[in-house]
């Protein structure tokens, strides 16, 4: 399993370069570039400075030859300096990579402890109006708005109930990441909610299942034996690729409550065509999901173990 | 009784009027502000003279401080490091002698050298982002230090340890020509210690230090307890939470979370009914006009009568009640009402629409044409404004196309390539209007703002006649003769002056209508009173 591990981080390689080089194409095609963005464009401004910046930033070199340079400092593990900001690009993302990951992962926990169990139940229930309940709520969830969901918990939550702030980072406390978290949780835990239940009802119609309870098993031993263990395969892949989804879904998210993360980085230097910094955070960002689904393929294998990896 | 009554009436006025000064109230040392950095994009850095954008002036003008400031009050930049300045009969030469108290936040006193060596920095950029350029170029030597031709810029002479002496170019208004967010005062041996790491961790001469940034969400700043004017500042602690989305400021203000907002289109209805909110609002006209340029090579737009059509043609009015819910001033020239060279006199356009089809038909298109308008989201001088402009033009048979684009393409289309029927954008007028103007005079080139290439050289004389009279009321005469020549002549479609408003909690006081940009808030002399939630918060 550790040899799989390795052979599969080592695949990451050819897939990194492949996506770093799409990205570098369409980050340089983009029109508009960073010394104009930097230069406030409202105001008169000096064509030569302009120049100069773009000099400085060897945005007048040819673009393989810039390709070719970003994949030399990349080898030597340097993403390179902002243009704008002059920071380094590893220590910005690092800066900013855990309080989107303490996002991502409260979210998930969130998800899971509520919408596993709900899923389940359902599809126990199927029919009845705990059922429907439980589907129709599912349904809204994934069907909201992230935007208005955060817009909405802040007003109840931070205004008419003065119980949690409104926004921001706080120190790392609880009470400011409760909000951010739960409004980017709700779609998943709904998504969730709705995969568990489709795969319990596909193993409840499952011949084993039949054959389990002819034996006279417990309803309760059938489902935390046969059904639980059956449906967490599918369920836990779609947690795993979902959960790159929600880190691409904090960008909205944080901006939304000024948190300090990863994605409001990223769209800041998007459209400040901050070329270093937005190409750190997708590289970033793309590791985050390749190691996650990684993860999430070692599990099965604690999971199901007819699953082995040699 | 009556005398008292007149007083009364004369006392309620004056309270009703004075937007944030509350008559009577000591002012009150201790608490903190938890303010905004309401602007797109994250704040870049703190080191005022390796930026140009508003984002980060707004937090670093209160770490630093520089030759003059600006005066809210007063409408015009007014001195603040010196103690006096001594004009000579030339009208270049000018002597600055400095308190004899400032210190910076690293305790170092402070000199002349300091300013020296700050000048120098921002002529020599070494191919970083230095606007001040553009304002230091100013001053006698500068250009040549610049290039690298004298080892020293000549107009300054240190006279002494607090007494400089600055010799200008030209005889231009030196407070408008060393005013600006560019030009902070910096400490040598802090910004060679530090490198590009000073950004992040600014040392100023200004009355708050510099305390802590999460990057993305919030910048702290506490009271600088050496700062040269005595007893200030009141506030312990400034926070600066950057917060681009008006909806989430405006719960946070709601939820009081927020002491100060400014406030969009969006919530301004709503505010402006709020019996409360209503109370403590400051409203003014910023020196940023919103326009539509049109660019000359576009047959149509060469004709002189067709852009005057189009501005007759359109009811501005009805689209700034509408559209931006009154948060906007209808636009005369392209000086805004605030501006020391706006002319009373002046008429604005009107809706003309008979006008237009008249002068429409002199210019030989009584059958219209077509052209293309790009223009980003934004809803106060964007896209959704060349959409409303779609029936009005309708009516001179012109079909306007609105394309939207993003910031950064319209920049390069706009300023960079020249490559465009016609834009709509919100470009700065102010503080000083010869400079504002000076973005029209034909020796400007388009990628340098001047984005309609206009050219008149009556307006260009007239420009060139304000820059050399020293005369301020005689300067601020040509300068309005000039801005009527440039609405006569219609280059733009005038739109609008921003209405900036800023709403603050009841207990916030001394904030101020800065016509500059409303969020330079220059928090020196604002202070909290007891029913803050934040009043004893250290």
């Amino acid at each position: 399993m550790f040899a799989y591990a390795v052979r599969r981080i080592l695949q990451f390689i050819p897939t990194i370069l492949a996506i770093s080089l799409i990205m570098f194409m369409l980050l340089n095609v983009l029109p508009g570039n960073a010394a104009m963005m930097a230069m406030d464009s409202r105001k008169a401004k000096d064509p030569e400075m302009i120049e100069q910046l773009k000099k400085r930033w060897g945005l007048d070199k040819p673009l393989y030859v810039r390709y070719l340079l970003y994949l030399k400092d990349l080898a030597h593990g340097d993403l390179g300096r902002s243009f704008i900001r002059g920071d380094e690009v590893g220590a910005l993302v690092a800066a900013r990579i855990w309080p989107t990951l303490k996002l991502a992962f409260t979210a998930m926990a969130i998800a899971v402890i509520l919408g596993i169990p709900l899923g389940f139940f359902s599809a126990l229930k199927q029919g009845t109006w705990l059922d429907t309940a439980s589907m129709v709520g599912a349904v809204s969830g994934v069907s909201v708005p992230q935007f208005w969901l955060g817009l909405l918990l802040m007003y109840f939550f931070a205004v008419q109930f003065r119980l949690l702030p409104p926004s921001g980072y706080g120190d790392g406390d609880i009470a400011h990441l409760i909000l951010p978290s739960v409004t980017l949780g709700v779609g998943y835990t709904a998504l969730l909610a709705r995969t568990t239940r489709a795969a319990v009802i596909e193993v409840l119609n499952t011949d084993y299942i039949r054959t389990a309870r002819a034996k006279g098993l417990s309803e309760l031993l059938i489902n935390r034996k046969h059904v639980l263990r059956n449906t967490l395969i599918l369920v836990m892949t779609t947690a795993g690729l979902q959960f790159g989804f929600l880190i691409g879904q904090t960008v909205i998210v944080e901006k939304l409550f000024s948190w300090p993360g990863l994605g409001s980085l990223l769209v800041d230097s998007i459209f400040m065509r901050d070329i270093p910094v937005t190409q750190g955070c997708i590289l970033v960002i793309i590791s985050v999901f390749l190691l996650v689904n990684l993860a999430v393929d070692l599990l099965y294998a604690f999971v199901d173990p007819r699953i082995e990896y040699s | 009784m009556r005398k008292w009554m007149v007083w009364m009436v004369v006392c309620t006025a004056f309270l009703a009027f004075s937007p944030s000064v509350s008559i009577g109230a000591e002012p009150r040392s201790g608490g903190a502000l938890n303010f905004m950095a309401p602007y797109g994009g994250d704040v870049m850095t703190l080191d005022s003279q390796r930026t140009n954008r508003v984002q980060d002036y707004l937090i670093a003008m209160n770490i630093h401080r520089a030759l003059f400031k600006w005066d809210a009050e007063k409408n015009r930049p007014v001195l603040d490091l010196a103690e006096s300045m001594e004009a000579a009969d030339d009208g270049v030469t000018y002597t600055f002698t400095f308190y004899d108290n400032i210190k910076f936040h690293n305790g170092r006193p402070f000199t002349v050298d300091d300013v020296i060596w700050s000048y120098e920095r921002i002529m020599r950029p070494e191919g970083e982002i230095s606007p001040g350029m553009r304002w230091i170029g100013n001053i006698k030597g500068a250009d040549a230090f610049g290039k690298g031709e004298a080892d020293s810029i000549e107009g300054l002479r240190k006279i002494d340890d607090l007494t400089l002496r600055i010799t200008l170019k030209d005889p231009v208004n030196i407070a408008y020509a060393l005013y600006d967010s560019s030009l902070p005062i910096l400490p040598k041996e802090e910004v060679e210690k530090m490198g590009r790491e000073f950004g992040n961790h600014p040392v100023g001469l200004g009355p708050f230090k510099f305390d802590s940034w999460t990057k993305g969400s919030e910048v702290v700043l506490v009271k600088n307890p050496d700062y040269f004017e005595k007893g200030r500042p009141y506030l312990d602690k400034v926070v600066y939470r950057i917060m681009p989305e008006g909806a989430a400021r405006d719960l946070a203000f709601r939820a009081k979370d927020l002491d100060a907002t400014i406030v969009g289109s969006t919530q301004y209805p709503g505010y402006k009914n709020d019996p409360e909110i209503s109370k403590n609002m400051i409203e003014v006209a910023e020196m940023f006009t919103r326009l539509m340029g049109f660019h000359p090579d576009y047959e149509p737009f060469s004709n002189k009568k067709v852009r005057q059509a189009i501005n007759y043609a359109i009811n501005d009015k009805l689209i700034i009640e509408k559209l931006l819910k009154e948060k906007a001033f209808n636009a005369v020239g392209f000086l805004p009402t605030t501006s020391p060279a706006f002319d009373e006199t002046a008429e604005p356009y009107g809706y003309d629409p008979e006008k237009a089809k008249q002068l429409m038909k002199e210019a030989g298109y009584e059958d219209g044409f077509e052209f293309e308008a790009i223009g980003t989201t934004n809803e106060a001088w964007g896209t959704p404004v060349l959409e409303a402009l779609i029936p009005f033009l309708r009516e001179i048979n012109v079909t306007i196309k609105p394309v939207q684009v993003e910031g950064a393409l319209l920049g390069e289309r706009v300023d960079e390539k020249n490559d465009f029927q016609a834009f709509i954008w919100s470009y700065e007028s102010g503080p000083d209007p010869l400079a504002a103007l000076k973005r029209w005079h034909s020796g400007t080139p388009a990628n340098a703002g001047n984005s309609v290439v206009y050219s008149n050289p009556e307006y260009d004389k007239l420009l060139d006649q304000a820059a050399r009279t020293r005369d301020e009321a005689e300067k601020m005469e040509l300068l309005k003769k000039a801005d009527r020549i440039f609405q006569d002549d219609a280059p733009i479609w005038f739109f609008n002056y921003n209405k900036a408003i800023m709403a603050h909690q009841p207990w916030v006081h001394g904030l101020q209508p800065v016509a500059v940009e409303m969020m330079y808030q220059d928090m020196t002399n604002v202070w909290v009173d007891e029913t803050s939630p934040r009043a004893k918060k250290k």
